[in-house]
């Protein structure tokens, strides 16, 4: 193109009305490519709000009927139709934060250890290693979670756990017995897992773009690897670690087929944690085939209208603590 | 896992062979997954002798009942009978095609498959909660001499919505009172207590895996699988076994003259042989269809499969419904009319 372009511009000096076409051609391209990209980008907006109408839309009986309530009742009872989505939901953000609470420091220490302090020879098969992981299909979790970790947990660390926090008041409660092996704890647990590659590899990438200059000036005045990490590279890279614990956590709440193979899909509140109980999504996918009758069908559709209610909260938060955050270091 | 699943892709190679042949005359049918490979059995062996094809979709019997409602298919199929006044006001015809049922399973060391022997009231008991351990003196006074640990009992029961646990809770609030005003009878309830696990599959692992636990899982699952069953105390106070015979003989002991809509739930039926949680799987078909040579051909089917299928249905673990049986299904067909009042099936 740019070859013609001189070529033309050398040996031809150029009519008004070839400019004029050129450039007019140039202003259809440019039209076309920005319609183009135009309707791409709102055929997402509609995508979405059609998506939120017919969830609504497949809702309103089940709201109409139960109101408030549905938010606040732990019965789930086809054979009555009276539904409310109290556990499902307690256990869909129980889990979640659970599973955030071990992955978040496990990664950070990962994505750390990756960038800073890893002999070279070992960062290429760990980098690998941690994608590999995150390439896993749910299901396989799930029967990797069934079949191996809940008998191990079962025989193994819950009847410990349960022993060894008899004497201690509030812990106990939550590590009561019976020892199922699975339940929210094993949920929690695989779910960690699954979204630990997730936010290890989006801090390690963010933790790669840190200047290699700002680190070692830092080194350079005697900080320390925590220092430089606490002091240099958090301050850098925090709007991208935020966002790959909230991308983490995103999953964490909309996983179905692993947490259905350990939760223990049972519709009870308990205070232990290893007590099985249920998420929303796998609510859904456990009952929707089956349901007969439109309350129950339409329960379960409003549980999917909370599910994405929740999911847009998080996102939202995620924005305003970033906006926080960025004040803050503007200060 | 392995069996049921080999059965299922079985089933969807057969049904998938006979999609692909283009025939005269096709009938659809929709509904439960139940008995989605004995149909897959019987229409590939039906097209080989007359060439007509069935194209049937397991998508559950909630859905087949949608289906069948909107007359988008042929025939429906659901593993829950529609009450004879449901059936009436959507003018269909219902009637059972082959028997099946549930079967208790358990997970204890020392107990042999059909070692233990369990009563109602007794099985409604351990699902409401109500007995926690293995050596309770409602169990030990059913088994005298069976040495009965003292784990805790674990109970797994379905997640899913099925035909497996409306049989299974219609048994319950048969025989327990509690159970029917705590809980009821459907294909999903409100669990009191357990562990929820998907499909039989799920049942079965989580009982295989768990000591003390106790589940409930279609006969042909727990059959094929070798699970460790336990005895039912019937309706005649007789200790049976779930083999074939003893569902047979439910299906043949029950009145199913009672109502036109042959609804009936074979739990708790009387009949020394009988095992106490069985049930049939019921097609649905307009009295008035759209396409009656469709309906005709559906109807053709199943009476070939009445004469000539119980031995694929055996040999899959199904139990094929008795004679007697078969003959009133056959005369209540008359009911299902084309627009000039004839009925469209003649034998």
């Amino acid at each position: 193109m740019s070859d013609s372009m001189t070529m033309t511009e050398a040996q031809l000096p150029l009519s008004h009305s070839v400019r004029a076409a050129t450039l007019s051609r140039f202003r259809l391209g440019d039209l076309l490519f920005r319609n183009a990209t135009m309707l791409s980008a709102y055929g997402v907006l509609i995508l979405l709000s059609g998506v939120i109408v017919s969830l609504i839309i497949g809702a309103a009986p089940a709201l109409q009927q139960f109101g408030f309530g549905f938010l606040t009742s732990e019965k789930w009872n086809p054979v009555t139709e009276n539904f409310g989505a109290f556990s499902p939901i307690t256990g869909t953000l129980v889990t979640s934060f659970l599973a955030m609470l071990i992955a978040v420091p496990i990664s950070t220490g990962i994505a750390v250890f990756l960038t800073e302090l890893c002999p070279p020879a070992l960062k290429r098969p760990l980098g690998i290693a941690i994608e590999l992981l995150a390439g896993i299909p749910s299901i396989i979790y799930g029967i990797w979670g069934l079949f191996v970790l809940a008998p191990f947990l079962q025989t193994t660390v819950q009847p410990f756990l349960i022993h060894l926090f008899k004497p201690v008041p509030v812990l106990s409660s939550l590590f009561a017995g019976p020892p199922y092996g699975i339940g929210m704890l094993t949920a929690s647990l695989i779910l960690a897992v699954m979204v630990l590659p997730f936010i290890t590899s989006i801090m390690r990438d963010v933790f790669e773009t840190v200047p290699h200059v700002l680190k070692e000036a830092a080194y350079g005045i005697g900080c320390t690897t925590s220092e430089v990490v606490g002091s240099i590279v958090w301050p850098f890279t925090r709007v991208g670690v935020i966002g790959g614990i909230m991308l983490g956590l995103g999953r964490a709440l909309g996983e179905t087929m692993a947490v259905t193979f350990v939760i223990g899909n049972a519709h009870k509140l308990s205070t232990s944690l290893f007590a099985p109980g249920t998420t929303i999504s796998a609510t859904i996918a456990n009952e929707f085939q089956e349901a007969t009758g439109d309350l129950y069908t339409s329960s379960l559709i409003a549980l999917g209208l909370i599910l994405f209610i929740i999911t847009f909260f998080v996102l939202a938060a995620a924005r305003l603590l970033l906006v926080q955050l960025n004040k803050q270091a503007g200060k | 896992m392995n069996m049921s699943f080999s059965r299922a892709v079985f089933a969807a190679t057969l049904l998938a062979t006979t999609a692909t042949a283009a025939s005269a005359l096709d009938i659809s049918g929709a509904g439960a997954t139940f008995p989605y490979p004995i149909y897959a059995k019987w229409a590939d062996s039906y097209k080989k002798e007359t060439g007509n094809g069935l194209n049937y979709q397991s998508i559950g019997s909630g859905g087949g009942i949608k289906q069948i409602t909107a007359r988008t298919v042929t025939f429906g199929a659901t593993d829950m009978p529609l009450k004879p006044e449901d059936v009436e006001k959507n003018g269909f015809v219902q009637f059972p095609t082959v028997v099946g049922g549930d079967v208790p399973v358990v997970n204890l060391d020392g107990i042999a498959p059909g070692q233990l022997v369990l009563d109602g009231p007794t099985l409604a008991n351990i699902f409401l909660g109500n007995i926690k351990t293995w050596d309770d003196a409602a169990i030990a006074k059913l088994n005298p001499g069976v040495k009965l640990p003292s784990d805790a009992i674990v109970i797994v029961h379905r997640a899913d919505g099925s035909g497996t646990t409306f049989i299974f809770t219609d048994y319950l609030s048969k025989v327990s009172d509690d159970w029917k005003t705590k809980v009821g009878a459907n294909t999903a309830v409100e669990w009191p207590a357990g562990v929820g696990a998907k499909g039989n599959e799920g049942v079965a692992n989580n009982v295989t895996q768990t000591k003390g636990a106790i589940g409930y899982v279609e006969y042909a699952y727990a059959k094929q699988n070798k699970m460790t069953y336990t005895k039912m105390l019937n309706k005649d106070g007789k200790a049976v076994a779930p083999v074939a015979e003893s569902f047979q003989a439910a299906a043949a002991n029950a009145d199913w003259t009672a109502n036109p809509a042959f609804y009936q739930i074979l739990t708790n039926q009387p009949g020394a042989a009988s095992w106490p949680i069985s049930g049939a799987t019921f097609i649905l078909i307009p009295k008035a269809p759209q396409d009656t040579a469709a309906a005709a051909e559906a109807l053709k089917f199943f009476a070939w499969a009445y004469k000539n299928g119980g031995q694929a249905a055996a040999e899959l673990d199904y139990v094929p419904m008795p004679a007697t049986v078969v003959t009133a299904i056959e005369k209540a067909w008359d009911n299902v009319k084309d627009a000039a009042g004839k009925p469209v099936y003649s034998k």
